[in-house]
């Protein structure tokens, strides 16, 4: 048997109603082995932030959760539009979001500086016009 | 725990069970299995919501509660009425007469439980005014709700509010008053009329309270069948209640949020949106919201399966009602208690909450997650456990033997 559960969820771009399901399904599994409260409170803001951006921003994309004994490793790829400079991004209130989603409660531009925040490691590799990828890494404490 | 809530929530009567997967398919808590062509109920599983009731096309599930003779067991008989319960009459102009009512039903004493939920209410502000509690503070007056969050999301137990429900502070004052007149608790027999099964087990397993100020709980629709005759005979009820329109609105959802004088406030009902919305809490995006009043059943309290109105139409009656009552009719200097009487004499969030061994659980996680791969993941029902994930947990667990096959995978 494999040293961990490999979970892989597609996530439907501009749809809200589907929005933070991946979320979701992580934090059962998380709850049901036992990891601490504050370590599944982390992955679920860090990890939801990262899906709405997907949902929000690059049209969906593909979310894995790698899920060990100790530590969760979160990715979230798309094939969106691309970060053209993540400094700026990671920026506290910077966003890019539309009047629209906005108007929806969301692109306040706290996404980037909350996954930074809540997980442990925080990898954002992003090409223009070719896509991101967000790999997070959360380690839970015994 | 389990021997208490199978004794106290739901049961199956196998004579009128077919075997059908409603039930099943739609727990919220996939605490439902149809096995032997009978559906059971996993009490560690079930948080006493009353849906599988709710939706039974058969009437085969059978809710528990206390008979009304129980209450010839105790020499002084108090009634606490839910607020919900005054929505189940028709052309009820004023709730004197089923209090008046209540008495002549052989009850010694009625506390509105409206009373409790005012007193509940000028608490639950003194605690939002603190800022003791982070926010949002989750209200913990619906059982089902705690019983959901303790089970599943056992991150938010520093939001539980740590007030008493209004039940049990009007069973507090009621029997406080009985003590007075002379009474003791072996004679004292204190009575909720409740719209839900829930009710009837957090109240049995004292949730929040060291010992059960409540000695039983009687089922609304058996206590409206036997009122409605008696109600019939009285001209002119006496002036016995002492509840505003705050404590009156606790019956619908909405009522208990609208009343701690908040504008940041949610309320949600029915079981699915509550999942939602919790789900919310923890992901943090509701962290602009100061309270959250959660109703496992649609409409809130009026929804309650042991009501006999439709919640709809009694939320409809009870607007009316209200057009008779002041804003509020209690204060706490009335009372003349201190604060720490309205709250839990014990952390809310002692029960249920349990860590599992982590090696242990990621071990099982491992074990469910691989044999699910192999599986159609239909969530077709045919094994009787109402998910593919669901079979899984039952086998890994031990509820099924361990080569029970899925069907579908079967048939070839």
């Amino acid at each position: 048997m494999a040293d961990h559960v490999h979970l892989e969820y597609v996530v439907e771009g501009d749809n809200f109603v589907s929005a933070g399901s991946a979320t979701e399904s992580v934090k059962a599994c998380l709850k049901g082995m036992g990891v601490k409260p504050e370590d599944v409170r982390r992955v679920a803001i860090s990890m939801y932030e990262g899906e709405i951006n997907m949902v929000i921003h690059a049209n969906g994309g593909k979310a894995t959760a790698d899920i060990y004994m100790d530590k969760v490793v979160i990715t979230l790829a798309d094939t969106g539009k691309g970060i053209a400079d993540i400094e700026l991004a990671m920026k506290p209130g910077y966003s890019t979001a539309t009047d629209d989603v906005r108007s929806l409660g969301f692109g306040a531009g706290m996404g980037l500086p909350n996954m930074k925040k809540y997980a442990d490691e925080c990898l954002i590799e992003s090409t223009v016009g070719v896509g991101t990828k967000v790999t997070l890494v959360t380690k839970f404490s015994a | 725990m389990s021997e208490l809530k199978r004794l106290n929530t739901v049961t199956l009567d196998p004579s009128k069970c077919k075997g059908c997967v409603t039930c099943m398919k739609r727990c919220p808590t996939e605490a439902i299995r149809v096995r032997d062509g009978k559906a059971s109920v996993i009490y560690d599983k079930c948080i006493g919501c009353g849906e599988c009731v709710r939706l039974c096309p058969h009437h085969a599930k059978i809710t528990s509660y206390d008979k009304l003779d129980v209450i010839n067991s105790y020499q002084y008989k108090i009634a606490l009425p839910a607020p919900s319960f005054y929505g189940q009459f028709n052309n009820l102009d004023d709730v004197n007469y089923v209090l008046s009512g209540l008495k002549r039903l052989g009850f010694d004493e009625v506390f509105e439980v409206g009373r409790g939920a005012e007193l509940n209410t000028l608490a639950t502000q003194i605690i939002l005014n603190k800022d003791i509690i982070p926010k949002p503070i989750i209200s913990t007056a619906c059982p089902a709700v705690y019983e959901l969050i303790s089970a599943r999301f056992a991150n938010l137990k520093q939001h539980l509010l740590p007030v008493l429900p209004p039940v049990d502070i009007s069973a507090k004052l009621a029997r406080e008053r009985a003590y007075k007149k002379g009474y003791t608790d072996e004679q004292i027999g204190v009575f909720f009329i409740s719209p839900c099964p829930a009710k009837v087990y957090a109240l049995k397993s004292g949730f929040g309270v060291k010992k059960p100020y409540v000695d039983g709980v009687l089922s609304s629709s058996e206590v409206y069948m036997k009122l409605l005759p008696v109600m019939k005979l009285i001209d002119y009820p006496d002036n016995m209640s002492k509840m505003g329109v705050t404590g009156l609105s606790w019956a619908s959802s909405g009522g208990e949020a609208a009343a701690s004088m908040r504008s940041k406030y949610l309320a949600a009902d029915g079981i699915e949106n509550v999942i939602h919305i919790l789900e919310s809490v923890e992901n943090g995006t509701l962290n602009d919201i100061e309270f959250i009043e959660l109703n496992a059943c649609t409409g809130g309290c009026v929804g309650g399966v042991l009501n006999v109105e439709n919640p709809f139409v009694a939320k409809a009656r009870l607007r009316q009602l209200r057009i008779k009552f002041p804003q509020i009719a209690n204060s706490l200097a009335d009372v003349g208690k201190p604060a720490d009487f309205y709250l839990c004499e014990e952390p809310v969030e002692s029960d249920g909450f349990v860590t599992p061994n982590r090696a242990e659980a990621f071990t099982r996680l491992m074990e469910i997650q691989t044999m699910y791969q192999t599986l159609p993941q239909k969530d077709c029902g045919l094994c009787g456990a109402p998910s593919c994930r669901a079979f899984c947990e039952d086998l890994v667990d031990g509820r099924i033997p361990k080569d029970s096959v899925c069907p579908q995978l079967n048939k070839g």
